[in-house]
């Protein structure tokens, strides 16, 4: 018993010893960390290993790229309170502004840096609907009237709800109307949610698996997983007009100059544009922005007339601080919203 | 240190009195006292009115309602079902006894998320419980109804498990002798059973109770999260967090704190009481 105890320590000991000479050669190399939102850790997984290819055959240096996923905000607010990303890649503008207000982050202009808002990648609310789709939704419009019932996830947890309120809300406006007739629309359908879920993921559950509600509000992104894993009795409505929901991205200042990465996590951003990193994208049912890979995937990505959230709201931070803190439309309008029912 | 030594000359067995309370207060401090006064601080970085706003809007009130009331009921309802397993557990021998006694803990382990998805999909109106309930008009999930049923799920293990072993140590002789006394079943039950387990059944009671205060992961999937209805106080903690509001998040939170500490007080202080009039 005890020889083999101090045979298996001996072999323990050599283990270790090799353990460390190797993870001493892989220190060398460079590491980067992007910290990211919940539901595109199969998206950076591919991403990832084709960027280190990438890396290496341009530059000779093996790469290293770590993910952590989790809530937006969640995720955010740990890069605030000290986590090392190199690069933060989010679904809502506000997520990266708060690392400029919070510490200086990044600069108040991180936006500014790369194409298309810095966001490589896209996609747009639309409308999941029951198959035949009894109740004829065609628009953001037809979930706000008298007995239908939509699933949206809490617009006050979850950048999909969010989404999901000002698409109602700037279709309105898109159409001729004032910003009175658009309140008007979007209390009328949030009145019409049964349930609020945390998060995109579970709005879907209680959608296809708890069979709750006409209609699911959601990203076109997540309309080829609900129907891969829930089966095809659902239809996508396009509505008329919707919201292009961006994915911006940013390199985190502080952290690449104090490790020394900003090359290599600059180079990781800009990858994304490429079209290898576009084509990964397309794949993962995000919307490219380059002209050439969308056209390849134009079966895929319906075109459809949309508007940003700058164009309507001027920007995350006003659209935030009208609609979404507290006391703000949003809160108002679900108050009396279930008020009047 | 004089402190120290008034109180140990008094009754002390074992040696090293003093070296056992410093290192208790020290990890007190560390583990319990130093997060929550950074908890208290970050709350005073909003003024008071401020914080009276932010703590007594009609959102929270209506969410402190139903959290505070649905952790009482569900409590209750363990204390008493709780009493039951544990009673059954100790004083009856049966096939599968163990089995039972491994499964009370299960809602300890089992991850909450995996707890709310579960009892979700239970009590849904397209679910195994749920489709029996809903031509009878009764909507569980998405309701506050929702709620005590998750904390009724996660709560039951503390009753029991304070209960047994008191009820294992008390000789089945006590009933006996009540009996012989000429003491009725109900009257044995209430005037000798009752009392000797009340520390204890409070102190699960309090266990239980604290602990669905506290509880977000099971609650927010069967709740429904309707805003004024089914809102419970720790969701909109995280509303507050989502919004990078830490300090509003905080005052809730800290509100929430001094709130169960009183409860829990007044539950010991019950406990005190209880003892005392047992004469012990």
């Amino acid at each position: 018993m005890l020889f083999s105890l101090k045979t298996s320590l001996l072999r323990l000991t050599a283990v270790a010893v090799i353990a460390s000479g190797l993870s001493a050669g892989v220190q060398a190399d460079t590491t980067l960390l992007n910290v990211s939102y919940d539901v595109t850790r199969e998206f950076y997984k591919d991403y990832n290993a084709a960027f280190i290819k990438h890396w290496k055959q341009t530059t000779g240096e093996t790469l290293t790229v770590n993910q952590s996923h989790g809530g937006s905000s969640k995720q955010a607010g740990s890069v605030v309170a000290g986590l090392a990303a190199d690069v933060i890649t989010m679904n809502q503008a506000t997520d990266i502004d708060i690392l400029a207000d919070r510490g200086g982050l990044v600069p108040a202009n991180w936006a500014k840096r790369l194409p298309h808002n810095s966001s490589p990648t896209a996609s747009v609310s639309v409308i999941l609907v029951r198959k035949g789709n009894p109740k004829g939704i065609k628009d953001w419009v037809d979930l706000a009237k008298p007995g239908v019932s939509v699933v949206v996830p809490n617009p006050k947890l979850s950048g999909n709800g969010r989404y999901t309120y000002l698409a109602a809300w700037g279709s309105v406006i898109k159409s001729g109307g004032t910003p009175a007739q658009a309140r008007a629309v979007v209390e009328k359908l949030f009145a019409n949610v049964p349930v609020f879920d945390g998060g995109g993921r579970a709005a879907t559950t209680t959608f296809a698996q708890r069979n709750i509600g006409d209609a699911l509000a959601t990203f076109e992104s997540e309309v080829p997983l609900i129907k891969a894993e829930f089966g095809g009795d659902y239809q996508v409505v396009y509505p008329k007009s919707t919201i292009l929901a961006e994915n911006p991205v940013s390199v985190v200042d502080k952290v690449v100059d104090k490790k020394g990465t900003r090359k290599q996590a600059e180079a990781y951003l800009n990858y994304l544009y490429s079209e290898e990193g576009q084509t990964i994208a397309a794949k993962h049912n995000l919307r490219p922005r380059s002209a050439q890979v969308l056209a390849k995937y134009k079966s895929a990505f319906i075109s459809i007339p949309t508007f940003t959230v700058d164009e309507v709201f001027g920007g995350w931070r006003k659209a935030q601080n009208d609609h979404f803190k507290d006391g703000g439309i949003y809160d108002q309008i679900t108050a009396s919203g279930r008020r009047n029912k | 240190m004089i402190f120290s030594k008034t109180l140990l000359r008094r009754h002390t067995v074992l040696p090293g009195f003093d070296l056992a309370l410093g290192l208790t207060l020290t990890y007190l401090c560390l583990i319990v006292l130093i997060p929550l006064s950074a908890t208290f601080l970050r709350s005073t970085e909003l003024t008071w009115d401020q914080f009276v706003e932010v703590v007594t809007s009609p959102r929270v009130m209506a969410s402190y309602k139903l959290t505070f009331g649905a952790s009482m009921l569900a409590a209750l309802l363990n204390g008493v079902f709780g009493l039951l397993v544990a009673w059954v557990l100790v004083r009856y021998d049966f096939f599968g006894r163990r089995f039972v006694d491994a499964l009370v803990d299960l809602p300890f382990a089992l991850p909450t998320a995996v707890a709310g998805i579960t009892l979700t999909g239970l009590y849904s109106a397209n679910g195994w419980i749920g489709q029996f309930l809903e031509p009878l008009g009764i909507k569980v999930a998405f309701t506050p109804v929702g709620v005590f049923v998750a904390m009724t799920f996660i709560g039951l293990p503390f009753v029991v498990r304070t209960v047994q072993p008191v009820l294992e140590d008390m000789a089945s002789e006590l009933e006996e002798a009540a009996a012989t006394l000429g003491a009725s079943r109900w009257q044995s039950f209430t005037k000798v059973i009752l009392p000797i387990l009340m520390p204890a059944l409070l102190t699960g009671f309090a266990l239980a109770f604290a602990r669905a205060l506290g509880e977000y992961g099971s609650i927010i999937f069967i709740a429904g999260n309707m805003p004024m209805v089914s809102e419970i106080t720790p969701l909109l903690i995280i509303t507050k967090l989502e919004q990078y509001d830490y300090a509003g998040a905080t005052s809730i939170a800290v509100v929430m704190l001094v709130m169960s500490f009183i409860m829990l007080l007044a539950i010991n202080g019950l406990q005190a009481w209880t003892r005392k009039r047992q004469g012990k």
